[in-house]
């Protein structure tokens, strides 16, 4: 009787998949999502495509200043990503980042301003450091206690807190601006260099290197053998287990956001203090929710998150460079990013489900 | 009331294009697809429609603004709805995460609008500044005659149709979601869909369906900022952050149609207030730009203490549904 | 091939896994009449009738529907035969009116005329006599007018066949006198019933005939008017089966815990347990019977402190000493005073253990705090899961592979093993042995009486009387939220048992 509404396609859930088939079918993914993005490109520039991928990778570490500008970006990248790892893990769906960037960059930005050229910079940093965390910490927290008292929605609360926070950003872009009327902070303390992050081991970026590093190794020890990170895996899992384990879900979910929040607050740091040394805006770029992505996919391990995000930043970089040879927006890489996540988001699905074709008839493709 | 005339034509205008958005996302919604990518499906429309008429007044001698006008609504719409199928296949066919696929998909459109916006002229071959001026004035046609009647013609009447069309649509959504069989069936999806389901109801089509037609009207709230907004001119980030104050709308609004008309002129009418408060700094200015969010937050706050089960959204929002396999 | 019947079921054979489910069942519902099928929990009933709509497919035999063999392989095939089953989770969308899920997904005029539909519901629930307000939301309404929006939408569709699965069971008196009413007029009507019980004092006052099934066989079919209390407890319980369960005597019981009074309100404010007052002893197994839904859950997880307690007084004795009082402490506070409870949850996997999570991280469920501060100690319970993996015999590739990888039988020695670590001075354990197959349930019998052996009181409920008359020491039956008595193990007969399960009709959910 239903026999005409039986799907072509019959869906079995795996049992168990080896890993290396798992990064298998992730590799298709990506090499398919290179081709069309290879395609994309070559449509719109006439490039040949050995052309664009020498530009892409010319365009990402083709000078040494490119690779500096490609690492940096990465560790800001998987700083966030590292951030809202727990939150992710506790299944609280923390869309916030944006705006946790934001607070912890606004209150750096304020230190520089303010302190940079004052307090000697043993003290300066650390206390940049820990008034972002605490900034963005509390930022976190406002969300994480509506969702452990009164079950808000926190995927939309979040989200909301985003703007919020980009409002505030704002406003303290017009009280320090400078020039008066030019909407902007520009560089701060350009002259002095105060509370901007300094070299380390004659690397420009080496601070940033070793606290992002820090941060991803703290994070996976965090979660793989600490108690609390045993009691978030529990939340995660399954509420009614972590009751009958006796584990306050209220306070592990007010915790666990106050650890992703802080992380999140430190990315603003690097951020202000470590790269751009200006706030606006657009400190946080949308990096808040490739974040999201970056850590999703890597299935919230933290030395995954690396690869993954110096992925994704590698084939931005590329993608701008060759849109700027072009001519063409340097949006490109957005573009690029959205086809290559599109992919990645897709292939799981084929990791988790075995898909047979039942009649041979309409095999036609799904994709 | 020459200020006042000015203050409600400067809320519809902010408030149409948020409305458009949110009316794709309530349709969305209710089938239990939590899309995060309506920003992007916006900048996708805007863009689609732009070209759209910018490939036809371009490529015709003597343009015609009524032809114009119907190639970029198309193409605006049909561009939106793929990017609503795109998220389709990977979160209803593929199973992937709604929230993840749905940023990824802002990331992507927006980027896709920037793109063509900032490279349209470049692409065309080097034609200068992107004009679709026949269009664009066929937009912003106010209604013939009633628009002439003085002060209540200014204010309710000198608008392009597209600012009529989106409260007709939020009726008409309205009117679909509670009077029809359909609407019925969607609504039932969008709250248990295992109960649709032993209904009868292919939950399935009926999520793809809402989610790219809803896609395709969040489309049309781009092609509002660009034609009637902007003029037919595209200015890259143009929207702002519009696209993510129409998901604010939708909670707002507590998933209601009718409730999103009225709500996008607050929205409106909050977003520009600060230009009407006296003795504010600019600093402050922004502070006051942040209401929507924050009123939008205090009503999330409020329904979840209330928990009254018609303000709730729809019970399996975000949640992918499998039938079991046997 | 009889024309006069409704359905006709023919050599039903149902597995799963390695558990016959029905085997070889026939029976038949007769045009017209109401039909109990009557058995205990776990004979099979549900299984059977779920065949018949669609949501299982049957391994062998037929199905006649008014004579015709049919197939049925969806609910949708079932509905179309004119067959529509109640279970007992409404399918219903909350938010929408009682009208609107009556017509839900159905064809039609694709503007609604709201006021025929309900012109409509009026005449049917007029010509039955329901009680139902067709512009009242699902969210709003009672258990039982749920229940009557379910029936409605079956009658307004036309079934003429229809199923319910333990209708009474979440209904007051009163309720279930009104829904008797409603079924015979449908039976005046023509219509055909079965329902779904357990509880005997339904079968007798409402149906035509009476099919008997236990433990996946069908027993025989009777006229009610020929039938007794006692005929229909013996056909159920049947007679004794000799299982060869140990039983060691206890040696040196003392009362280890102590319930007074003990009354639990859920959160729909429904009273699923009231007054409950008894005592464990140490080195002695405490059985608890009841049909499903007695409020055994609702017991044990008050004592466990994952419910609250409305009223009554829980006390504990430790083996050194002293008086402890538990009442109204959560888990984590009965853990942290020092209290050795161990509580076996009903859903395993739900509960007791983190299907998601290997073995050593399951081990660490009840003991991470312990140990060093901050991080947590996994070569212990790495040590606990390798050591539980060789003496229980757990079939698993290793330590690190997900628990709901294994078998049941697997998952539950996992679970059971764990809390048998923590050495317990209480034992708490829910069904212990359902869905497991003869020689992990064994195994189960074995740990559980070596607890015994070593002093614990064990408190274990359970659904197969044969199971519970040999492995306790006393039975407290439990009835409608209610203790209904505390027989000794070892004398009790299974109709006395049978009679106290069933002693006020328990119909209090």
């Amino acid at each position: 009787m239903s026999k005409g509404r039986e799907p072509v396609f019959q869906m079995t859930k795996r049992e168990a998949i080896e890993p290396w088939k798992a990064w298998l079918i992730r590799l298709i993914a990506v090499a398919l999502s290179l081709i069309v993005c290879a395609g994309v490109i070559i449509a719109l520039t006439g490039l040949n495509p050995v052309e664009v991928y020498k530009g892409i990778f010319d365009g990402a570490v083709g000078t040494k200043r490119r690779a500096w500008m490609t690492i940096r970006d990465t560790l800001v990248l998987l700083c966030i990503a590292v951030g809202i790892t727990p939150a992710f893990k506790m299944r609280f769906w923390n869309i916030g980042a944006e705006g946790q960037i934001l607070i912890g960059g606004v209150t750096s930005a304020a230190m520089m301003i303010y302190l940079g050229n004052t307090l000697p910079p043993v003290i300066l940093f650390p206390l940049m450091l820990a008034g972002s965390a605490l900034a963005a910490m509390v930022w976190a927290i406002i969300p994480a206690f509506f969702k452990a008292y009164w079950n808000t929605n926190e995927t939309l609360f979040t989200l909301m807190m985003n703007y919020v926070a980009m409002q505030v950003v704002t406003f303290g872009i017009i009280f320090w601006e400078n020039p008066k009327g030019s909407n902007s902070v520009g560089t701060i303390n350009s002259a002095t260099k105060g509370g901007w992050l300094p070299k380390l081991f004659g690397l420009e970026y080496g601070w940033n290197l070793v606290i992002v590093l820090a941060l991803t190794v703290a994070m996976f020890i965090y979660l793989r053998y600490s108690k609390q990170g045993y009691e978030i895996a529990v939340v995660g899992e399954s509420g009614n287990t972590a009751r009958y384990a006796g584990i306050n879900v209220k306070k592990v979910i007010l915790r666990t956001m106050a650890i992703s929040g802080a992380v999140c607050g430190i990315a603003g740091f690097i951020i202000v203090s470590g790269a751009s040394h200006t706030i606006s805006t657009s400190t946080a770029g949308g990096r808040g929710f490739t974040a999201i992505i970056v850590s999703w996919m890597s299935k919230f391990n933290t030395f995954a998150m690396i690869l993954v995000s110096f992925f994704l930043v590698f084939m931005q970089k590329g993608a701008g460079q060759i849109a700027s040879q072009f001519n063409l927006n340097e949006n490109a890489a957005d573009v690029i990013t959205g086809i290559i996540l599109f992919f990645i988001l897709g292939c799981e699905f084929f990791i988790d489900y075995k898909v047979r074709i039942r009649s041979a008839k309409q095999a036609g493709s799904e994709e | 009331m020459g200020f006042l005339v000015i203050f409600i034509q400067k809320v519809i205008g902010q408030g149409i294009g948020i409305l458009y958005g949110a009316l794709g996302e309530i349709l969305t919604e209710k089938s239990g697809n939590l899309n995060l990518g309506i920003p992007g499906m916006m900048y996708m429309g805007g863009i689609a429609g732009l070209i759209g008429a910018f490939l036809y007044e371009n490529n015709t001698a003597q343009p015609n603004g009524l032809v114009g006008v119907i190639i970029s609504f198309l193409c605006a719409f049909l561009c939106a709805a793929l990017g609503g199928l795109i998220y389709s296949i990977l979160t209803i066919t593929l199973r992937a995460n709604q929230n993840v696929t749905g940023l990824a998909l802002t990331t992507f459109g927006v980027g896709f609008g920037n793109f063509f916006g900032g490279s349209l002229s470049k692409l065309a071959g080097g034609v200068g500044q992107i004009s679709v001026a026949v269009t664009g004035a066929a937009f912003k046609t106010p209604v013939p005659g009633l628009s002439k009647l003085g002060v209540i013609g200014q204010a309710f009447f000198s608008y392009g149709f597209l600012t009529y069309l989106a409260i007709i649509l939020a009726i008409l959504l309205s009117f679909f979601l509670n009077k029809t069989r359909k609407g019925l069936n969607l609504r039932a999806v969008g709250e248990s869909p295992s109960t649709a389901d032993a209904a009868g109801i292919h939950v399935t089509a009926y999520r793809y369906l809402a989610t790219c037609i809803g896609g395709g009207l969040s489309g049309l709230g781009g092609l509002y900022f660009v034609m009637e907004y902007s003029g037919g001119t595209w200015t890259n980030n143009g929207f702002g952050d519009r696209g993510w104050l129409a998901i604010a709308l939708v909670i707002f609004a507590l998933w209601k149609p009718v409730n999103a008309i009225w709500g996008s002129l607050l929205f409106g009418g909050l977003y520009i207030l600060y230009l009407y408060i006296p003795g504010l700094s600019r600093s402050t200015q922004e502070i006051f730009k942040a209401l929507p969010y924050v009123v939008t937050i205090v009503v999330l706050i409020i329904t979840s203490l209330r928990k009254e089960r018609e303000h709730q959204p729809p019970a399996s929002l975000g949640r992918a549904y499998f039938r079991e396999e046997r | 091939m009889n024309e006069n019947n409704a359905i006709e079921l023919k050599n039903i054979t149902k597995r799963f896994g390695q558990v016959v489910a029905n085997d070889k069942v026939c029976l038949s519902l007769k045009k017209g009449e109401i039909l109990s099928i009557l058995g205990e929990n776990g004979s099979g009933k549900t299984t059977l009738m779920n065949m018949i709509s669609g949501i299982y497919y049957p391994d062998e035999g037929q199905i006649l529907i008014h004579g015709k063999e049919v197939t049925i392989r969806s609910p949708k095939d079932s509905f179309d035969l004119g067959i529509g089953m109640i279970h007992q989770h409404f399918k219903l969308v909350d938010v929408l009116t009682a009208a609107e899920n009556i017509i839900l997904g159905l064809p039609g005029k694709e503007i609604l005329d709201r006021k025929a539909v309900n012109d409509k519901i009026n005449e049917l629930t007029g010509k039955y006599g329901f009680d139902l307000d067709p512009d009242q939301k699902i969210y709003r309404m009672s258990v039982s007018q749920k229940q009557t929006v379910e029936i409605v939408k079956m009658l307004y569709r036309g079934v003429d066949i229809l199923i319910l699965d333990e209708p009474t069971a979440v209904l007051t008196p009163q309720e279930a006198d009104r829904l008797f009413a409603v079924l015979r007029n449908m039976k005046k009507a023509g219509h055909s019933i079965i329902i779904i019980t357990h509880k005997l004092n339904e079968v007798l006052s409402l149906s035509d005939r009476v099919a008997v099934l236990r433990k996946g066989q069908y027993i025989g079919t009777i006229e009610t008017k020929d039938a007794t209390e006692e005929s229909l407890t013996e056909m159920m319980v049947g007679k004794k089966v000799s299982l060869n369960i140990e039983r060691p005597d206890p040696v040196n019981p003392k009362e280890r815990l102590n319930v007074k009074g003990l009354t639990c309100i859920s959160r729909e404010g429904v009273k699923t347990l009231s007054n409950a007052s008894f005592t464990a002893n140490s080195g002695e197994i405490l059985g608890i019977a009841g049909v499903a839904g007695s409020g055994q859950r609702e017991l044990l997880e008050a004592i466990a402190g994952l419910v609250p307690s409305a009223e009554g007084s829980i006390s504990y004795y430790p083996p050194e000493g002293g008086e402890k009082e538990l009442t109204s402490m959560t888990a984590a506070e009965i853990a942290r005073i020092g209290v050795r409870l161990s509580f076996v949850p009903e859903d395993r996997l739900g509960m007791g253990l983190v299907g998601a999570m290997d073995m050593t991280d399951n081990m660490m469920l009840r003991s991470y705090r312990k140990g060093r501060p901050f991080f947590a100690d996994r070569k212990a319970p790495k040590g606990l899961a390798e050591r539980l993996i060789a003496e229980l015999e757990i079939a698993t590739p290793g330590t690190s592979v997900p628990v709901r990888k294994l078998s049941g039988g697997n998952v539950q020695k996992v679970l059971v093993g764990r809390e048998i670590s923590l050495a317990p001075a209480v034992m708490l354990v829910a069904y212990p042995v359902r869905g497991l197959d003869i020689h992990s349930s064994y195994t189960i019998y074995h740990l559980l009486n070596e607890q015994k052996k070593q002093g614990t009181a064990v408190v274990c409920v359970g659904e197969d009387l044969d199971v519970l008359m040999e492995l306790c020491d006393r039975i407290l039956v439990m009835c409608g939220g209610e203790i209904s008595g505390i027989v000794d193990g070892r004398t009790a007969t299974k109709e006395e048992i049978g009679k106290l399960m069933m002693k006020t009709g328990g119909t209090q959910g």
